[in-house]
């Protein structure tokens, strides 16, 4: 997800929704889409279109996977844990991850570029194992072929569509 | 013109399935020809995607496997210029009531497809899901049609009939929930499709929402037209990108067409709308799904009251599973007699699974109620790859059971499943071979729960992490811990397991809870071997603990060519050039990057 150089303010984003507490998830799934993650800032402004408070959608944000509290980076990867991944060395793709990336689950790098996140299930479990890199999925995967991906896309700086 | 399929599920995607279509586009401009592309959903055989289906001018349509994008020109060439079909990669051809194409194998003689019987699978890879016209050609909302024809009433009593039990995991009869939401009074009622497939290792749902999306939103309308309600909501995993697409297409066109937001004939006026999940496997369970759709933390609340009684906004409501709903769209269509001609005495029709793990042919398969495990395991799934010993399959994902290679035979059932300490679950079924570690299968499922675990009530939510810590404790090396009195504490803990379970099943709130503990449960009534292995030898016979390995040099065998000692990553071994290298045990991490670096097999493992 390429951060958007013209960001619509957060109350352009969420105008569409009635003002109620049934659209919270929609509403915060809209403006993550656009910012790639939910700052302060745009809680506080849902919280005051929606007149309910921080606290509260915190507490929403936080329950759920999904919901980033943190700038993610421009190449993000999903890596699925889910159990067909597991038993074919999910893990130890995510450590070849960790040791060329530098960075742990649910960081992001310092150069902005890449982050990494564990996913409970992709649903490709016909090709394990699997990872999402901003939303495009890659599956039979094994060292090798996660080793040359991120080295490509290290050195391009982006995934290609 | 000619009509080629494209299998372009999720599946077929990462595989490729969009780089063979731009083949094929371009072949057809090459050589001016009208080709129609269809994208269709997944057949299910995912180890052969990319899957591409060419129409012969005769009518017939052979299907091939790992079609990659050079291939795909060349089965074109051959196939609608040269008229030769048989080709590399030939799965079959599809049986359309004409005399097949000679020495073609029919698809449906597939070892793959034999002994399946494709009841809600029928139209997944087989018609363009974005596509209404296709769908009513296929019978389409003809079940709906036949509702309409019924009352409400007989259409409770067809769904009850034919013995459907929900899919989703409890096996609750499907017909029973729709008769509590009649019966309720009230206003306002809903129909809520559970899409929020979460078990890791299953995708039912995703394949069927994505290859036949029409019948489980027909199987919602009519759900709706029986129960009394007039609005279905889709919960839907957000993981899940392509289906929610496919959905919003679907009701659109519904839309247009009238048969969304419009009164039918009888009267009756139904809405659909998606509402996608957040990733919370807890949302699964139904009264945690509900909050979830009002826009609050997804826990789960003390039932009864119902949902059927009082669901979603306090209204009456029911919740049904992907699979549950398009089974209902057919039965309506075919009558409950077809369906409860299959299966077993109380469990009647199919059932959907996702076939994954150390399998030869991972995929989706449906198959009759009643069929023996071994029956999919081998000859479905063409038995374990690289000559392999099965060892176990886990069914019904962290909320199972695994079973073992002694009850192969056990016939698949809700009951049958049960009396091994299993449970039928959503369909996921993850084969293991010897290689797979069942210590560590049952630290990974609780590792799982914990995570996804909601909080609210205390014998999940700190149950579920003593027991986590139990199991993390066996699998570390004894160097990390730091005392006797530590290593007794431990032992103690590993005694008091199997209580513990227990105590999480008996007092947790919700289903979550209650099934638990039970990967531990059933690992520990079938391998009780292997955790003494890891408790009393600190070995792990499938050498996949690393806490528990020791990687070692053979001495003999190597040639000190340095590469492992280049390509460690704790610089954890050393020695001379073209000298035996040694590794210092206090430095490995047991990544087993030497091992798989090593031309001459002279890293071994214990």
């Amino acid at each position: 997800m390429e951060t958007k150089q013209y960001a619509k303010p957060v109350e352009e984003v969420i105008a569409k929704y009635p003002k109620s507490r049934e659209h919270l998830i929609s509403i915060l799934q809209e403006v993550q889409a656009e910012y790639g993650y939910l700052s302060r800032d745009s809680i506080n402004r849902i919280s005051d279109y929606l007149s309910l408070p921080s606290s509260k959608i915190f507490g929403v944000a936080t329950f759920y996977n999904q919901f980033k509290l943190k700038a993610p980076g421009r190449i993000q990867i999903s890596m699925c844990r889910g159990t067909a991944c597991h038993v074919k060395g999910s893990l130890n793709l995510l450590d070849t991850c960790r040791q060329m990336l530098g960075i742990e689950v649910g960081e992001t790098s310092k150069d902005g570029l890449f982050s990494m996140e564990t996913v409970a299930c992709l649903g490709c479990c016909s090709i394990a194992p699997a990872m999402m890199v901003n939303g495009r999925f890659f599956g039979r995967l094994d060292k090798k072929k996660v080793e040359y991906l991120l080295d490509t896309w290290r050195a391009s700086g982006r995934v290609e569509e | 013109m000619t009509k080629v399929f494209i299998g372009m599920g999720t599946c077929g995607l990462a595989t490729g399935a969009g780089e063979v279509k731009i083949a094929v586009e371009k072949w057809a401009a090459a050589h001016s020809a009208a080709i129609q592309i269809t994208r269709t959903g997944c057949i299910g055989y995912c180890k052969a995607e990319p899957i591409m289906d060419v129409v012969a001018d005769s009518g017939h349509r052979v299907s091939y496997g790992n079609v990659t994008p050079e291939v795909a020109g060349f089965i074109l060439d051959e196939a609608l210029i040269r008229k030769n079909y048989k080709l590399d990669g030939l799965l079959g051809q599809f049986s359309n009531g004409k005399a097949p194409l000679p020495g073609i194998p029919l698809i449906d003689e597939h070892p793959y497809f034999r002994k399946q019987v494709k009841y809600v699978l029928r139209n997944c890879g087989v018609i363009d899901p974005e596509s209404i016209a296709d769908y009513r050609s296929h019978g389409g909302f003809k079940g709906l049609e036949r509702a309409m024809g019924m009352g409400p009433q007989d259409v409770v009593q067809e769904i009850t009939r034919s013995g459907l039990r929900g899919r989703g995991g409890s096996g609750f009869l499907a017909g029973k929930k729709w008769e509590l939401a009649q019966a309720s009074k009230g206003d306002k009622k809903y129909v809520i499709c559970n899409a929020d497939e979460g078990d890791p290792g299953a995708f039912m749902d995703r394949s069927i929402l994505e290859g036949d999306t029409y019948s489980v939103l027909e199987g919602m309308i009519i759900a709706g037209y029986a129960i009394g309600a007039d609005e279905g909501i889709i919960y839907c995993r957000a993981e899940y990108p392509l289906a929610i697409e496919r959905i919003n297409k679907a009701i659109d066109v519904m839309k247009a067409e009238g048969i969304l937001g419009k009164p039918m004939k009888s009267g009756f006026t139904f809405a659909l709308r998606v509402k996608k999940g957040a990733g919370a496997f807890v949302c699964g369970e139904e009264t945690a799904l509900m909050a979830s759709v009002e826009g609050r933390r997804g826990m789960p609340r003390p039932r009864p009251p119902y949902p059927a009684v009082s669901g979603l906004f306090q209204k009456p409501t029911i919740v049904n599973n992907v699979e549950t709903m398009a089974n209902a769209s057919h039965i309506m269509r075919e009558g409950a007699e077809s369906f409860a001609a299959m299966g077993t005495q109380n469990s009647k029709g199919t059932k959907v699974f996702a076939l994954t793990g150390k399998i030869a042919n991972p995929g989706l398969v449906e198959v009759p109620m009643g069929i023996t495990l071994r029956e999919i395991v081998f000859d479905i799934g063409g038995g374990i790859p690289g000559g392999k010993a099965f060892k176990a399959v886990q069914i019904g994902g962290p909320s199972g059971g695994c079973i073992p290679a002694e009850h192969l035979d056990i016939k698949i059932d809700y009951e049958s499943l049960k009396s091994v300490g299993a449970i039928m679950g959503s369909g996921g079924l993850v084969v293991m071979d010897e290689d797979t570690c069942m210590v560590d299968m049952a630290r990974y499922f609780t590792a799982f729960i914990t995570s996804e675990s909601c909080g609210k009530c205390i014998p999940c939510r700190e149950g579920t992490q003593r027991l986590y810590e139990i199991l993390d404790s066996i699998v570390s090396p004894y160097a990390k811990m730091a005392d006797e009195e530590e290593n007794l504490l431990r032992f103690n803990r590993v005694l008091n397991m199997e209580g513990l379970a227990q105590v999480i099943k008996d007092t947790s709130l919700c289903g979550l809870g209650q099934s638990a503990p039970n990967p531990v449960l059933s690992t520990l009534r079938f391998f009780r071997r292997e955790y003494e292995a890891h408790i009393y030898d600190r070995k792990c016979p499938a050498h996949q603990c690393k806490g528990l390995l020791t990687y070692t040099i053979d001495t003999n065998a190597c040639t000190g060519c340095t590469l492992c000692a280049k390509k460690c990553p704790t610089s954890a071994i050393v020695g001379e050039k073209k000298k035996a290298h040694y590794i210092v045990d206090e430095k490995c991490i047991r990544c087993g990057t030497c091992q798989d670096v090593c031309r001459f097999s002279a890293v071994s493992v214990s």
